[in-house]
């Protein structure tokens, strides 16, 4: 199976982690990333508050781009990306007509090629745990994690429109099939202050700290994330006595299917003083 | 030639000010037939009424056409009415100038045509009218009453009281229903059970009432005053006869599982009564726990206690078919599954709990004998935080209404977490705090004055686990500001639902129910317990939320209604029912599946045209079953089936003076 791949800008910098484990676990389970050509902004970061046309037309673009490469549908790693990219293609699929306008500003045909997934999405959806079961090598043996959804993924439902927005359970099911023990807990979809990262970090410090001192309270060994804003944040905008490591799924994917952390990038985690579990030998040992 | 007269109603200024009747009557003056035209500032009035008895007899009008409000408010009134005067109550066509017409229409610019074209429909139809009579048919004088809570309950009493038969029906083993889980009931807080019981044994004393518990209603055919319904009774495997309700069965069996009584709180064994003061006060076996049923025979340990030798196990489903008269709905409700709210938990921690399950965990009946303990760890709750509307008001995710019950029974919960706790502190919730009810604000006023409970205007976002300990997250919206509580125990005001299977129940009995399965009275304010299927009433919560003050009030208006029908020994029948023409009807039976009322049944005619004796098959109209409406007739291909009062040529007749 393959599907177009739109990583966004933060795998092509600072998530560069994320996009490697991405690809990795995605061959692994024989989905094949095809990215993009001549991707643009997902119309994400300022470009929604500003100007509402031309934050559909970004995403819009790289619709029709995606479109181009007719392949089963485009995936995005990222949350806010995902969000986007799910915004544009329903406000297109609201109205044929505007497929006409959107081809006529971006200089390219738009084609309706299914709702833009993310990476969890596909893999719990498409992929199936059933073959995430069967790729396993070295079970992550109850490793206690505390599956951090974020905001962007779930919300809002009508655009998202993956899981249960209020209490998700699809990455606490995919860390089971890898042989984790998700812990239940309080903040799954609390917010991990990515949009005041910049301006007010004071407060996101506190935003992320609940999240980590929550986590640590359910008994949870480390925290996953299918976002890289979320895990920048996490690791970056936390008290310094906080320890508790923040990993991508697909960093415990990978490790369950017998790869390496460096196979995966997770010495390349913005803090990598963070990874007590896997300081020693091959990735998915246990201290 | 007819002689019509065309009756116009102002109806004060409802449809004067928007219909220039002046109009209206001189294009009335100028249709063919019509002898006679008057206006009336309101014509249902008795000088109104008395206008027209005059202008029958004065002109000689042998057709009424009365252009006013709907036929569904005064046709009956105007039918008496020229029924006064010598003329056949069918003679008369009600043309619905307010409704379809005064009331839809900004100005007589555009409402005045209307009225015309709706005036000249009802002159043509009323020239085609054709006398009816109406017949009679007899009455069974005994009640159905269905469901056997609090309402149920009081209709059979009111009912037998009124020394009618009852036939009361409940599908579990006891009747009590939902009150019967309550400890106490608002704003008196006197123990449910003590109000509810004494009713529960006079039912089962009253000689007039034939208690049917574990029973279900199957099926309902007939019509007012002659109803069959197919009842089952569901296998108990005790001989009721030979038990005596000792309890040696119960005491000895050694299998148990959550009860339903008590939500699941507590256990009940498999063969078991709900609770000490059931009626019937003889156990049940549960067929699905019992070892006996699930192994093959085994175990029989309550065969063996019997000293009675009541424990059957080969008893089987009886079915028993009754007649009756009238039939009274009271299926009561349910609660909103709370755990289709993620943001509250989902359902998976124990310590958020539904009011009705707080109800068992107060109960001196309940799981844990009245000590109010909490689910996970059997610790006493100190801080109880209570949310109102969780499924009501919202109709993104629950009901759009307002459940009506929780504000009240939430204070109640709150003045008795501080009876039975006294250092507790309840925390509620709320959107508004509603009280419309005697004494109801004075007992609001209790919980927050003397039990002390905190009410904060505002919406529960999320209940979260913070290690072990349960966190609310809302909103003070009298502040404005974001406010975390730490709670022992969640208390959910769940909203008030109709039964999962009320919809199948309202098509088996054959009436109607709303978009929330709320079954549907005949008119919200002036029909209140009657539904649009005549004899077929209803009581209690099945029709919507209610507190025990209002649905006793109903369940004894519903036998006010029944009594009303009994105390007649003929019922009349209206005479606009489907008739055959057996010369035309091919006998294809086309209309006979279609009929919604099983009136349709087929005859056989020995004819003998030029001699020859030729016998065919034709439909036939059941008059006591036709509902009339109408289906039949649309269906016939022959158009051999006709609507009397409605006929095929009286609608031509309307159609022609519309669009000719």
């Amino acid at each position: 199976m393959k599907v177009a791949y739109y990583p966004g800008c933060s795998s092509h910098g600072s998530a560069a982690d994320y996009d490697r484990s991405a690809r990795v676990v995605a061959g692994a389970l024989g989905l094949g990333l095809v990215e993009v050509p001549d991707w643009n902004c997902c119309g994400a970061s300022s470009a929604h508050a500003l100007d509402h046309q031309l934050a559909l037309d970004l995403a819009g673009r790289n619709l029709a781009l995606a479109a181009q490469l007719d392949l089963g549908g485009v995936v995005t790693p990222c949350a806010a990306c995902y969000s986007r990219l799910n915004r544009a293609h329903q406000w297109l699929g609201e109205d044929r007509r505007r497929w006409l306008d959107l081809a006529a500003r971006v200089e390219r045909p738009y084609r309706d090629v299914g709702k833009p997934r993310s990476l969890l999405e596909l893999v719990v959806g498409a992929i199936g745990l059933p073959a995430v079961a069967e790729r396993v090598r070295r079970p992550l043996q109850g490793l206690k994690v505390a599956a951090y959804y974020g905001c962007l993924m779930l919300r809002p439902p009508e655009v998202a429109r993956f899981d249960d927005p209020e209490n998700p359970r699809s990455m606490d099911d995919l860390l089971r099939t890898l042989g984790a023990n998700p812990v239940r807990w309080g903040h799954k979809t609390e917010c991990c202050g990515a949009s005041l990262s910049v301006s007010r970090p004071e407060l996101v410090r506190k935003l992320v700290d609940d999240i980590l001192d929550n986590a640590a309270a359910a008994g949870a060994e480390c925290l996953a994330t299918a976002c890289p804003m979320c895990q920048a944040n996490l690791e970056q905008r936390r008290s310094a006595d906080r320890t508790m490591p923040a990993y991508y799924f697909t960093d415990l994917a990978g490790l369950a299917f017998g790869f390496s952390p460096v196979d995966l990038g997770i010495a390349m985690h913005l803090d990598s003083s963070l990874h007590p579990l896997l300081s020693q030998g091959q990735g998915g040992d246990r201290p | 030639m007819k002689r019509v007269g065309v009756f116009l109603c102002w109806c004060g200024s409802n449809i004067a000010a928007h219909v220039d009747l002046d109009r209206v009557q001189e294009m009335s003056e100028d249709l063919g037939n019509v002898v006679h035209v008057q206006q009336n500032k309101y014509m249902c009035s008795e000088p109104g009424q008395e206008t027209v008895r005059k202008a029958i007899q004065r002109h000689g009008l042998d057709r009424v056409v009365i252009a006013a409000c709907s036929p569904r408010m005064h046709e009956r009134t105007f039918r008496r009415t020229v029924e006064g005067a010598g003329l056949n109550p069918y003679l008369l066509e009600i043309a619905n100038v307010r409704e379809h017409c005064s009331w839809v229409h900004p100005d007589k610019e555009t409402g005045t045509p209307v009225a015309i074209d709706l005036v000249r429909t009802a002159v043509a139809k009323a020239v085609q009218d054709v006398p009816l009579q109406s017949s009679y048919a007899g009455v069974e004088k005994r009640a159905l009453v269905i469901g056997g809570g609090i309402a149920g309950i009081q209709a059979a009493l009111d009912i037998a009281g009124s020394g009618y038969e009852v036939v009361l029906v409940e599908r579990e083993p006891t009747i009590g229903g939902r009150m019967a889980q309550l400890d106490k009931t608002f704003p008196t807080l006197d123990c449910s059970s003590c109000i509810l019981t004494p009713k529960m044994v006079e039912v089962s004393q009253d000689p007039r009432i034939r208690l049917l518990t574990y029973a279900e209603v199957e099926s309902l055919a007939g019509y007012v005053g002659n109803f069959e319904a197919r009842i089952r009774l569901k296998a108990r495997s005790v001989d009721f006869v030979k038990c005596t309700g000792c309890g040696d069965c119960w005491n000895k069996c050694p299998y148990r599982t959550p009860g339903e009584f008590d939500l699941g709180l507590g256990k009940r064994k498999a063969i078991f009564i709900p609770f000490p003061q059931a009626i019937p006060s003889k156990p049940t076996i549960d067929r699905d726990t019992c070892a006996y049923f699930q192994k093959n025979g085994k175990c029989q340990v309550c065969k063996k206690f019997c000293q009675a030798g009541a424990i059957d196990f080969e008893q089987t489903d009886e079915i028993l078919e009754e007649k009756f008269g009238a039939v009274v709905v009271a299926t009561g409700f349910d609660l909103w599954d709370h755990a289709r709210y993620g943001e509250y938990g989902a359902g998976e921690h124990p310590d958020v709990i539904s009011s009705l399950e707080l109800e068992r965990l107060l109960s001196a009946s309940g799981p844990s004998d009245g000590h109010l303990k909490r689910p996970s760890d059997g610790r006493e709750p100190k801080r109880v935080v209570f949310i109102q509307c969780v499924g009501s008001r919202d109709e993104a995710k629950g009901v759009g209404y307002c459940s009506k019950i929780c504000c009240m029974y939430t204070a109640k919960h709150a003045i008795m977490l501080k009876e039975k706790i006294p250092d507790s502190q309840a925390f509620v919730f709320y959107i508004d705090v509603r009280t419309p009810g005697k004494n109801y604000e004075e007992f609001y006023r209790r919980a927050t004055v003397e039990a002390g409970a905190q009410y904060i205007r505002g919406r529960v976002s999320r209940i979260y686990l913070r290690g072990k300990q349960l966190v609310v997250v809302g909103e003070d919206t009298l502040l404005g500001q974001k406010v975390e509580v730490e709670a022992d125990l969640v208390v959910l005001a769940s909203a008030v639902v109709s039964r999962a299977d009320a919809p199948q129940v309202a098509q088996k009995l054959g009436f109607s129910y709303d978009n929330y399965g709320f079954f549907t009275e005949a008119h919200p304010k002036l029909a209140p317990v009657e539904t649009n299927t005549a004899g077929i009433f209803l009581a209690g919560a099945c029709q919507g939320p209610k507190d025990i003050p209002e649905t006793v009030a109903q369940a004894g208006a519903a036998a006010a209604k029944v009594v009303r029908l009994f105390a007649k020994d003929k019922l009349e029948t209206e005479p606009m029912v489907a008739r055959v023409d057996p010369e035309h009807c091919a006998g294809c039976q086309w209309c006979r599946p279609i009929c919604p009322y099983q009136a349709i049944g087929m005859e056989t005619l020995t004819e003998r045209p030029g001699g020859r004796r030729v016998t065919r098959r034709v439909a036939r109209v059941n008059t006591s079953l036709c509902h009339g409406c109408g289906a039949c007739s649309v269906a016939c291909r022959s158009g051999a089936m006709n609507l009397l009062g409605f006929s095929n040529e009286q609608l031509w007749a309307e159609v022609e003076a519309l669009c000719l």
